[in-house]
């Protein structure tokens, strides 16, 4: 069988001298699903947050995952830059990214009468990332190093490789989610965000800068965006103009999965989605597991609206 | 000079003016009504004052300046603060967040502390309730919390809309009891209410609204034994 994720997994080669290589086989699926679900779970964040507060999709934020990673690619590669720098450079430059296309494309439109001129914005600001990293980098694909510097790890004596890029994604996402939870949870701009994103009229009687609350949840959604991109890219080591597109719609799916607007619904719907993509690779067939993953989607929205974490769509009058 | 004046203020909604030119003051210190049917503007006056809206036409002043074009955030650090139509708490915060998201703007953590106390001995029900999320509470609970939150920015004027909405009557006796503290304490009040009888019955002055025009207005003891009044408004 073929290794779902496109890298080798030592589990595979020692199926045949293992009693239990299949169940070796299983757990490093498993953690190559939960690795790949951390990955769609902090692109997800970006979606939930950004509608939880500013009610729109962003359907952009796939793309600035790609900008992230070519950034990236162009700081280690181009300028020589070493990986953690890279990293934050990538991350300040789409976060600074994120505030220009919330001030520029979305906040005049934010009073529009219709929720669909700002969706149709959305998408035309995903073309044009697209086309502009088309313009510099070409359509070709570039072969993306890995940055992560971490060993693989070999458990069970060697019967099962981890790779250091599932280690470190799974690690960020669990950094991610605990700050981000403090950060809403503690802070005077986390406890902003979520009176925003219940009542602006109320929030703005407070005091509080709605608009400024809202570029700032931009900021966070696609500084995330740039960190899933270099993860993305390190363990699917390929960067084309369109990578960010299935990873953002797939990110987006995990959203509405887990229940869209609610963070630890976006962990959820990430990582489920993550395992059921691996192993409908690994079990089914590779040509249809997106055809399984929105399958399983399917499914859960009919027998639940709202995803698994969602509060009824039904508001309070 | 009063402390909030409205001068010839008109507002529209689209191509629809739900305010036709009013003008109206608040002197410090005083409780001012604003009465009137349904639909007849006072929600949309109010939002206007603190910025929710902007007029077509007019302006507001308060203590002197004009803040007709500050935008909504920047209008409770001035001392104004408005507890809205329908209380419009935030459901998904504990009571104690709420009560700290009406003093956003404050920066030193005692005169938080001290208004927060001032506020708990106001409303006993809030501190009992304080980690209770604020969209279990009830009806009641949720007026007074509204009310809490507003009194923590600490302001000098209050703006208070339509307070005894879909309350029983001993509650409501309650929440103008508390909105006579209120006043006592020093917080000029400018209170919006369907309820006139009661209304008038705290006010110093009051203004009568009908669809958009201020029809009456003056001492609110003599607008109690207006003729036309106690036809329309007070059900006599
Ligand atoms: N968002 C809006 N869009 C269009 N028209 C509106 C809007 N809000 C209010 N109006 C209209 O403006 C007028 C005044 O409404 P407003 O809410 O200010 O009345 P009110 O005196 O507060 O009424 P109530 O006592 O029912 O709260 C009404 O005719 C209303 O239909
Ligand atoms: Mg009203």
């Amino acid at each position: 069988m073929k290794n779902p994720s496109g890298r080798t997994y030592a589990a595979e080669g020692n199926e045949k001298y293992t009693g239990w290589g299949n169940s070796m086989s299983f757990i490093s699926y498993f953690i190559n699903g939960i690795s790949l679900g951390s990955v769609y779970a902090i692109i997800a964040l970006g979606y939930t947050m950004v509608y939880g507060i500013a009610k729109m999709l962003n359907f952009a934020h796939g793309d600035v995952i790609m900008i992230g990673a070519y950034v990236v690619m162009a700081s280690v590669s181009g300028a020589g830059l070493p990986p953690f720098a890279a990293l934050l450079v990538s991350v300040v430059f789409c976060t600074v990214l994120g505030i220009v296309i919330e001030s520029v494309a979305y906040r005049p439109l934010l009073n529009a009468a219709s929720s669909l001129a700002v969706l149709i914005t959305a998408i035309g600001v995903s073309y044009l990332l697209q086309n502009i990293a088309l313009l510099i980098f070409g359509a070709n694909t570039i072969s993306f190093a890995s940055i992560v510097p971490v060993p693989a790890l070999a458990l069970a004596g060697g019967a099962l490789t981890v790779t250091g890029e599932a280690i470190v994604t799974i690690a960020c996402c669990i950094v991610i989610m605990i700050g981000l939870t403090l950060f809403i949870r503690k802070s005077k701009a986390g406890q902003a965000m979520l009176a925003v994103s219940e009542d602006k009229g109320a929030a703005q009687l407070m005091g509080i800068n709605v608009n400024g609350t809202i570029a700032l949840t931009f900021a966070i959604g696609s500084a995330l965006a740039a960190v899933a991109g270099v993860l993305l890219c390190s363990a699917y080591p390929t960067l084309t103009p369109y990578t960010g597109a299935m990873p953002g719609i797939k990110a987006f799916v995990a959203a509405v999965f887990g229940g869209i607007g609610s963070i630890p619904g976006a962990l959820i719907g990430g990582i489920l989605l993550g395992v059921i993509e691996i192993f409908g690779k690994a079990y089914i067939s590779s040509q249809m597991a997106d055809a399984i993953v929105f399958g399983v989607l399917i499914v859960i929205l009919l027998v639940k609206p709202a995803g698994i974490l969602g509060k009824n769509i039904q508001e309070k009058v | 000079m009063a402390m909030l004046e409205v001068k010839d203020m008109e507002v529209y909604y689209g191509m629809i003016q739900a305010i036709k030119g009013i003008s109206f003051e608040v002197n410090e210190g005083e409780v001012i009504a604003l009465i009137g049917a349904n639909g007849a503007g006072k929600t949309t006056i109010l939002h206007t004052v603190t910025g929710l809206l902007s007029p077509k036409r007019g302006t507001v002043l308060f203590e002197g300046k004009d803040i007709t074009k500050i935008p909504a955030h920047k209008i409770v650090s001035l001392g104004m603060a408005h507890v809205p139509e329908g209380r419009r708490v935030f459901a998904e915060l504990s009571v104690y967040e709420n009560l700290k998201m009406g003093a956003y703007t404050r920066k030193d953590k005692a005169e938080i502390d001290a208004t927060l106390a001032m506020v708990y001995e106001r409303f006993p029900r809030l501190e009992e309730r304080k980690n209770q999320l604020a969209g279990t509470l009830s009806g009641g609970e949720q007026q007074m919390l509204a009310m809490g939150r507003a009194l923590m920015s600490h302001p000098k004027i209050i703006l208070m809309d339509e307070p005894s909405m879909g309350l029983s009557p001993i509650l409501v006796n309650q929440i103008f009891d508390i909105i006579e503290e209120v006043s006592k304490s020093g917080t000029t009040v400018l209170l919006v209410e369907q309820n006139a009888k009661k209304a008038l019955s705290i006010a110093d002055r009051a203004y009568v609204l009908e669809t958009g025009t201020i029809v009456l207005d003056g001492d609110a003891k003599a607008l109690m034994d207006d003729d036309s009044i106690k036809k329309a408004y007070l059900g006599e």
